[in-house]
């Protein structure tokens, strides 16, 4: 961006710096660069870089693998036009006779390729009018169209996108957690310093017991009992301080490490609530419960058990190094130089072990897998009589665990044996070498006895210290799990400077908004302003779209491109919750949470009076059922309670919608789950719901939109018609070829169940 | 039984297949799709028309004659974009969202992986990866891979 050229000053800066100097080669004098678009893949949809600029006259283009670049000069009847289809793009450029050009790419060069297009009609239209391009007021952003300021290069709704992997260090961003006990924390690793220390007493004291009581009295001394008292108690009291302080120190950091992992739980779970529709929709409900649970149970116990052991023993290992080498350096160095040799040995066995463990984990899932298949879907099994198939397929999966298991073992067996032979040796070189130094130098046999006695406990721990690595990455693997749904940004992120609404009067603009759903468009293009208090229906084949614009506008999710505007305010601008608040939602299969009805009924509203629970009951015709219950508002529904019909529990969700007032309604196939009587009922309550309100209704049966004051027909993501209902059956389009087919076959109309 | 109907196919100068059918009469802009995309992908081929209808049906791409069969191959090859994963490179972290480095039948390019969900098993041995563009990265036998990009693999699954 550092050209300093006068001709450069026609490249806007943000064009991309690899192209700038083979573009400006390529650009005539005074001629602007309006709009561009890069490619990754060439026209055989191999990956490989490509160009096209749109300037005031003609478009550039370089396409990926070609040396040179094209020009087509801007001529009237030119129109350029971009589709998608599993993932990849095409533009492609027509006159009235023919295709002259195309290129392709992958989906996150769409809006520059849209915004190029949207450029290239302008400058088409200026050239047939002679009238030079309109500028625009503000500039908008070419993939969400909102306003950027006059000097911003990005557009701050779209930046937040970042792809940024989280560290791999994750168990030390546990730190996070642990910092409010840092204090108890610091106890503790003293209360674990001196216990250690402690229990390197009683093997120093075995050296004196050694060679001032016991070689003596072998030699023909007698024994001094003041002398072996000393000791003795010596050891006792040491055993004793090691035992206070090894149980303080325990006590002190499990509950420490008990509260880290509570904290981590709560704060993820809250976190979990903040996250979209969409995260909830791509996980299993199984595998987030288990993240929340189990994982964060299994750091707990590895901050409480296996890093606190793992500490001990460090320690331990550091304290025997300078008490073994203050008593006699060489007997020392040859006491730990087999150490790390053995330490290695182990890990190597462990390593085998730890990806055979996983193996078995993974055919483990097998196994379950077949279960979670079959149970929920047993009544199909039966009715195709499949029980032998499915028999087989469980044997089958259960034969290769056990296969699996069978390789497994042989290794595994062999380790505990592996061990001890190792360690074994390893006291056999102290040994060697100690009888070596006591015959010929002037090591005594008590100096011996200690080392061996220090050593044989050392060596028994070397087993376990070598499990720390893959209990680590086990603990690693849960904390990352966690982790990633705290680094989960919600895909409706809060905004960083958020706009207050004062008064809302309920306007809904939709402004060339589109969803893409994976790699599939959902919404293409749609743009709408709904009038407040104006009552819209949504109508439209299955997969049409409608629901999806629902969640787009109740902002569960985001749109990917375009906006949604609350009088005139992108609602991504607003605070999620004070946006929610506005929207009252009544679903087709209403979800009545554990509780009474009163509570249930001011769930959005938890500090609602009586009185407005009842008058919402009775604005939803729920009233009355409510009554004829034995408990009346206080009895319990939800998972346990009171069995309800569906049209009761609908008025219940109504009246619940009823409570919070607000000012936008949407009413997802509302009526569409219950018979034809009791939809009369609940089209009463929604008559009052509806009053007043900007309401959005979808239905199935379109006879329930008839008060609607515009009938919205969708089609594939798009628009097809707008207008009421009589002007709809009038003009014989998309609306009255769906009146005439619900018309023919009143109930059952397959086409249209969502 | 063959449910091959009979129709002529040409490319039109917009670069748009066209079928003419006894049956379905002409199509402009008609595209053929794969039924089995990974089990059986040159058996059974829809000819599906601008607005989603079926307006025409190949039991088998060999059985075509030879311009038929070049249109409708050249159509598909503009249309499907799977590009084939041949080789991991390197993964910029094993926590997602992940970029990976990769080799593919149709070039070397990075993708961004958003979620361990986002990669999906399809039969036995296959994998689809699913990037944050929606481009889908297919994997067909697992075991063909080499060490390194299976050990790299292998920590996502």
């Amino acid at each position: 961006m550092i050209f300093e050229q006068a001709a450069n000053s026609l490249i806007p800066p943000a064009f991309p710096d690899a192209w700038q100097a083979d573009l400006l080669a390529q650009l005539a004098e005074a001629e602007t660069v309006l709009a561009w678009a890069e490619q990754d893949l060439d026209l055989q949809l191999c990956f490989g870089k490509g160009m096209l600029v749109l300037t005031a006259q003609r478009l550039l283009t370089k396409r990926a693998g070609e040396a040179e670049w094209q020009s087509h000069l801007l001529r009237d009847g030119l129109r350029l036009q971009q589709h998608d289809h599993a993932g990849v793009a095409s533009l492609e450029l027509f006159d009235a006779a023919a295709r002259i050009a195309q290129w392709r790419y992958t989906l996150n060069h769409g809006p520059a390729a849209q915004h190029l297009i949207e450029r290239f009609a302008l400058q088409l239209d200026s050239l047939r009018s002679g009238q030079p391009v309109p500028e625009p007021e503000h500039a908008h952003c070419p993939k969400c169209k909102a306003e950027l300021d006059a000097d911003a290069e990005e557009c701050p709704v779209c930046t937040r996108e970042i792809h940024q992997p989280p560290s791999t260090w994750t168990l030390l961003r546990l730190w996070r957690f642990a910092k409010p006990y840092q204090g108890q924390l610091l106890l503790g690793f003293l209360l674990m310093l001196g216990s250690t220390a402690a229990t390197l007493v009683s093997p120093y004291l075995t050296m004196p017991l050694m060679d001032e009581v016991l070689i003596p009295y072998q030699n023909g001394a007698s024994i001094e009992l003041s002398t072996v008292g000393l000791y003795l108690g010596g050891m006792l009291m040491a055993a004793l301080v090691s035992w206070g302080l090894g149980w303080a120190k325990t006590y002190i950091l499990a509950l420490v490490s008990e509260r880290i992992s509570a904290d981590l739980r709560t704060t993820t779970y809250e976190h979990l609530l903040q996250l979209s529709l969409e995260y909830f929709g791509g996980k299993r409900t199984g595998d987030l419960m288990s993240r929340i649970g189990s994982e964060s149970d299994r750091i707990s116990v590895f901050l409480s058990l296996h890093a606190l052991d793992f500490i001990t023993d460090v320690l331990m290992l550091v304290m025997t190094t300078i008490i073994l080498f203050s008593i006699n350096p060489w007997l020392a160095l040859a006491t730990l130089l087999p150490l790390p040799l053995i330490a290695w040995l182990i890990h190597l066995v462990r390593d085998r072990l730890r990806t055979g463990f996983e193996k078995i984990d993974r055919v483990w899932g097998e196994v379950t897998s077949v279960l979670a298949d079959t149970i929920p879907g047993i009544r199909v099994v039966k009715a195709f009589a499949q029980e032998q198939r499915e028999a087989a397929r469980f044997r089958e999966a259960n034969k290769h665990n056990l296969y699996i298991n069978d390789k497994l073992n042989k290794v595994w067996s062999l380790f505990s044996p592996t061990v001890s032979l190792l360690t074994d040796i390893g006291l056999l070189v102290v040994w060697a070498f100690g009888i070596w130094l006591i015959a010929h130098h002037n090591v005594t046999v008590g100096t011996l006895t200690a080392f061996l006695a220090y050593i044989g406990r050392f060596y028994g721990r070397l087993d376990s210290m070598s499990r720390i690595v893959s209990v680590t990455q086990k603990s690693a693997a849960a904390a990352k799990r966690i982790f990633d749904i705290l680094d989960h940004v919600s895909n409706v992120p809060e905004p960083t400077r958020p706009v207050q609404l004062k008064q809302v009067s309920g306007q809904i603009e939709l402004r060339d908004i589109r969803f893409r759903y994976g790699n599939r468009a959902v919404i293409k293009g749609l743009g709408l302003t709904i009038r407040p208090g104006e009552m819209v229906g949504l109508v439209g084949h299955s997969g049409s779209g409608k629901s999806t614009l629902v969640n787009l506008i109740c902002r569960f999710y985001d749109v990917s491109e375009g906006a949604i505007l609350l009088d005139g305010t992108d609602i991504r601008s607003l605070p999620v919750a004070d946006f929610r608040r506005h929207i009252g939602l009544v679903l087709q299969e209403p979800f009545l949470f554990f509780g009474t009805i009163a509570e249930n009924i001011a769930y959005g509203k938890p500090d609602a009076t009586r009185e407005e629970i009842i008058a919402a009951a009775r604005a939803a015709h729920a009233h009355e059922f409510i009554l004829r219950l034995p408990l009346g508002y206080d009895s319990l529904v939800g998972e346990r309670g009171q069995g309800l019909s569906g049209g009761e529990r609908q008025r219940i969700s109504i009246a619940r919608a009823l409570l919070i007032d607000p000012r936008i309604l949407i009413l997802d196939e509302a009526t569409s789950s219950v018979d034809t009587e009791t939809e009369k009922e609940i089209q009463k309550a929604l008559d009052n719901l509806v009053k007043g309100r900007t309401t959005i209704a979808i239905a199935h049966r379109l006879s329930t939109l008839r008060q609607a004051d515009r009938l919205v027909v969708m089609d594939r993501g798009e628009i097809v018609e707008v207008g009421p209902h009589d002007e709809l059956m009038a003009r014989e389009g998309a609306y009255w070829r769906l009146y005439q087919a619900q018309a023919r076959n009143v109930d059952t109309d397959p086409d249209d169940a969502e | 039984m063959s449910h091959t109907m009979q129709f002529q196919l040409s490319r039109n100068s917009f670069g748009r297949l066209v079928l003419e059918s006894a049956e379905h009469g002409r199509h402009e802009g008609v595209v053929p799709v794969r039924a089995f995309p990974v089990a059986a992908p040159d058996k059974g081929i829809a000819l599906v028309s601008t607005d989603g209808h079926e307006v025409g049906w190949i039991d088998e791409l060999s059985a075509l004659n030879a311009t038929t069969r070049a249109l409708v191959e050249q159509e598909l090859a503009s249309r499907e974009f799977m590009p084939e994963l041949l080789q991991l490179v390197s993964v910029s972290s094993f926590a997602t969202p992940s970029t990976w480095q990769v080799r593919t039948d149709r070039g070397p390019t990075e993708l961004i992986l958003k979620g361990e969900e986002d990669i999906r098993r399809i039969g036995r041995e296959g994998l689809l990866v699913l990037d944050s563009h929606g481009v889908q990265f297919l994997i067909r036998d697992l075991a063909q891979l080499d060490r390194h990009s299976r050990r790299l693999l292998d920590r996502f699954l």
